[in-house]
């Protein structure tokens, strides 16, 4: 019945959606933000622990669509052993494939993040899954302050 | 019901044939704003081919056709709601600068520190933020009565909030988010028995049932016009002659002036004190043809239709696993609010999207609502006269297939 929707809601954001991956508190966190979708109510925590400029540990706590969630649940796992700059450059090239602003992303460098790739087609979800990266981006930045997408 | 003539209805409004993705359109976003029948459509192009120039302003023949039909719109506005003289009839942009203007200046005239502003549990943004600025500027303070589970306003509580430190009760006469219908009637009455005028939020009531301003006996009511299926950007304020002829203007201008040197102006009579500057000319007019539209349907005979319509849903809702409604006042209009286990309301608008069907996820601008009901979101179906049962039919089979997917 849902064809159409078949490029959004992949079987692996359903999954994620489901069974959120390190949907849990870091109690000694080095890093903590809140991110906050006014438009549709989405929130999330993200919590970090580093180990030098590298992610040793990264998961989150909140509520969301499924796109949101997905997109948090699965950042959480890429994230985990890279270096800022490493996912300052995920987070870049994220953006790029969700806005669309570039015709020839390379989806193999994005890996399984490559399943929100549809959204591009839906401008009114795109902030639903770029809230968790615009949250990393300001832990990474080190600012404290709670990340809004308006 | 069966006198009531849906299909030519639903002839009269040319966008309900769009295709969307390839599926009858379904559009059930009406509190959030409702589409125009030809009516409307063609009589704004009819101003702008044959009619248009500015009001108020010359002697030439455009400009005196264009002022005949504007003032002939405000007419059409005082005869539908009832309102004694067109003095009483001021074209704003819409129901939240109706407020704000009531705030602006009502308010500062006659609202000092430590008075108070009643307001309900369940209003909309724009029947909270001008008063929350008016007491921030003030001094004031903003009282709000509480509602219950189903979504009523609690009106003995209400009630003991009225006191001689009151001097206003705001009020929405039909919620956006949850569908209640307030009594407005009996808070105008306790409010006036103390003196306290009542100013109603009209916004979602206007095109679901009769509105009598006389009758009620409200200080203030305002309305938008784009959810009278009229055009965006025309509202109105309607108030008791007395009351607007003590209040100072809103805003200074072109058009709302009698006189003007250097030293000092004096101000135009009512309405035009309140409507400086060119309005939205073609907009009003577009207003006074939906007005007339409304008119030969019968706003009674609209009432009916649609609490079969919401009838109808509501049982189908309570049938579906997983469905909670939000919002279950015994007064009610043809609002559905929901949430499903576990699956967001942005979701289910795209999900519902793909079937053609629109409807609306989110806080609808009552975040105060969505705190109290402990979601951060819902979903809404809202009704209008040209929805049928046929299309609640495909929006429940469209939940329940978005509830499997989504297992």
């Amino acid at each position: 019945m849902f064809e159409d929707l078949r490029d959004l809601y992949q079987e692996v954001i359903f999954d994620h959606n489901r069974n959120p991956r390190n949907f849990r508190i870091i109690e000694n966190a080095d890093r903590k933000v809140d991110g906050f979708n006014p438009l549709c109510g989405d929130r999330l925590t993200l919590y970090l622990k580093m180990d030098g400029d590298r992610i040793a540990d990264a998961s989150f706590q909140g509520s969301g669509c499924a796109i949101s969630t997905a997109s948090v649940s699965l950042m959480t796992e890429i994230i985990k052993d890279k270096t800022e700059a490493e996912a300052e450059a995920l987070f870049k090239t994220f953006h790029e494939m969700t806005t669309g602003k570039s015709e020839d992303i390379q989806l193999e460098a994005v890996g399984k993040l490559a399943v929100l790739a549809g959204v591009r087609e839906y401008p009114a979800r795109v902030k639903c899954a770029t809230l968790a990266w615009h949250t990393l981006d300001a832990a990474l930045k080190n600012q404290h302050e709670a990340v809004s997408t308006e | 019901m069966t006198t009531f003539p849906i299909d030519k209805i639903r002839a009269d409004f040319p966008i309900l044939s769009e295709k969307i993705r390839g599926k009858d359109l379904v559009y059930l976003d009406n509190a959030a704003s409702c589409q125009k029948p030809e009516a409307v459509i063609e009589c704004m192009n009819h101003v702008y081919r044959h009619d248009y120039a500015n009001i108020h302003r010359g002697v030439h023949t455009l400009s005196v056709r264009s002022t005949d039909k504007y003032e002939a719109a405000r007419d059409k506005v005082r005869a539908f709601i009832n309102a004694a003289s067109v003095k009483e009839i001021i074209f704003v942009r819409g129901t939240t600068e109706a407020i704000n203007l009531v705030a602006q200046t009502y308010g500062k005239a006659n609202i000092k520190a430590g008075d108070e502003i009643v307001i309900t549990a369940m209003e909309h943004h724009s029947n909270i933020v001008p008063w929350q600025m008016l007491c921030e500027q003030t001094g004031a303070v903003l009282k709000v009565a509480p509602m219950n589970q189903q979504g009523e306003l609690i009106y003995d509580a209400f009630e003991t909030l009225l006191n001689n430190k009151t001097k206003l009760v705001a009020v929405v006469h039909m919620s956006n988010a949850l569908g209640t219908i307030n009594p407005v009637k009996k808070i105008i009455d306790a409010a006036h028995a103390l003196n306290i005028p009542v100013l109603l939020d009209g916004a979602q009531a206007i095109p679901h049932m009769p509105v009598d301003v006389q009758e009620l006996n409200c200080d203030f009511y305002v309305f938008s016009g784009h959810k009278l299926y009229g055009p965006s950007g025309i509202g109105v304020l309607y108030g008791k002659q007395a009351l607007l002829e003590a209040m100072p203007p809103y805003q200074g201008g072109g058009d709302m002036i009698r006189t003007v040197t250097f030293e000092k102006s004096t101000y135009a009579g009512l309405p035009h004190k309140f409507e400086a500057g060119t309005p939205a000319i073609a907009e009003v007019i577009g207003l006074g043809a939906a007005i007339d539209y409304l008119n030969d349907i019968g706003m009674t005979n609209i009432a009916a239709y649609e609490a079969e319509l919401l009838d109808y849903a509501t049982e189908q809702a309570k049938q579906i696993d997983g469905l909670k409604l939000i919002g279950e006042a015994q007064e009610k209009g043809a609002i559905l609010s929901f949430i499903l286990n576990k699956i967001h309301p942005h979701d289910i608008g795209t999900m519902l999207d793909s079937l053609g069907i629109a409807i609306r996820g989110g806080h609808h601008c009552a975040m105060p609502v969505m705190e109290f009901y402990g979601v951060p979101a819902t979903a809404r179906a809202s009704f209008a006269m040209y929805n049928t049962k046929q299309e609640i039919d495909v929006l429940m089979e469209g939940i329940k297939s978005l509830i499997k997917v989504f297992g």
